[in-house]
């Protein structure tokens, strides 16, 4: 049981799309300047690479769902306390 | 007492359920995983509360070498590749492969943290310390000088904020130990491979440890877009 071998991905096609997504990524803040665009871009990018490495590189598309839930978790937490800290740095823009 | 209980007294439960993992020691690696991605978020969510607080980041393209730390990422992303692919070649009994490609995976994190070493002297020898910072800036965040250069701070121009080298270090720093960690894990299970630990019906501690690493590579792209090109 414990040795049950997944179904494998084309780990070579995540490599040119994580290659390619980094490329994009170093681009960006040349090419784009404002930083609403560029920080909405970069993290989108961020996204989408780390989505790739968890989803195919550590398998997490081929597992049972808890592990899912296990590795969500800590993004919601995150997700959370960003916002819990929002209000103490935006006093430059509001004060 | 019902006969159930009598014959299960002291017995293993073999009953699975929908949430009984494929592997306990993949489950243990993961909630370590989600306690571990915590410490890195709490981590990125303070430096991301401290730098868009103050008037006076420096802006990290201009400060920090983002050539040098996409070649990192890039190596990073190599060496995620060279795990799979080892872990893929022991399932499929191919022990001289699997070895190759976790000996690249081992380099790589070995190189990875020689060039963080010369990126931190690089910067330390710029003047930018744990507490302190050397780079003057103007009013956007534009480096324009730098007092170790001699430089002086001109009108409408400031010295950068100091809490711009404290998060930097303590954030890759924590991830650097994390590769170090990683290194050392890695070769552990690089001597068992060699010593004949495992085989293709036996492969569950290199997925473990696989994990492990592309966790290291995942919090990397996270970092490299947070601290360096945001």
């Amino acid at each position: 049981m414990a040795n049950e071998s997944h179904e494998h991905p084309n780990y070579m096609l995540i490599f040119w799309w994580l290659l390619g997504l980094t490329i994009l990524e170093v681009m960006v803040p040349v090419v784009i300047t404002a930083s609403v665009p560029k920080i909405a871009l970069l993290v989108s990018m961020a996204v989408a690479k780390a989505a790739l490495v968890a989803l195919y590189f550590m398998h997490l598309r081929f597992e049972k769902s808890m592990l899912g839930v296990i590795a969500l978790t800590p993004m919601i937490i995150c997700a959370f306390l960003l916002f819990m800290l929002m209000p103490d740095s935006s006093w430059r823009w509001i004060g | 007492m019902s006969q159930a209980a009598t014959a299960g007294h002291g017995a293993v439960d073999t009953y699975e359920t929908p949430l009984t993992p494929e592997s306990w020691g993949k489950l243990g690696m993961w909630i370590f995983l989600a306690g571990d991605a915590m410490s890195f978020g709490a981590l990125l969510a303070a430096y991301g509360a401290y730098r868009f607080g103050a008037a006076d980041w420096p802006n990290p393209g201009d400060a920090l070498g983002i050539t040098l730390t996409a070649g990192m990422t890039f190596l990073l992303i190599c060496s995620s590749v060279t795990m799979v692919k080892s872990l893929e070649a022991m399932q499929a009994g191919d022990r001289p492969s699997a070895i190759r490609f976790l000996s690249m995976t081992v380099g790589g994190g070995i190189i990875f943290l020689g060039l963080q070493a010369y990126e931190w002297t690089h910067l330390i020898h710029e003047g930018m310390k744990l507490a302190e910072n050397a780079f003057i800036i103007d009013g956007n965040g534009v480096v324009v000088g730098n007092l170790v250069h001699g430089d002086q701070v001109g009108p409408g121009q400031m010295i950068g904020n100091s809490l711009f080298g404290t998060t930097f270090y303590m954030t890759t720093g924590f991830h650097g130990l994390h590769v170090f960690s990683g290194v050392v894990y890695l070769s552990i299970v690089l001597i068992k491979m060699i010593g004949g630990s495992y085989g293709p019906g036996n492969t569950n501690v290199i997925e473990i440890a696989g994990l492990y690493w592309h966790f290291v590579d995942l919090v990397w792209i996270l970092v490299f877009t947070f601290v360096y090109l945001v």
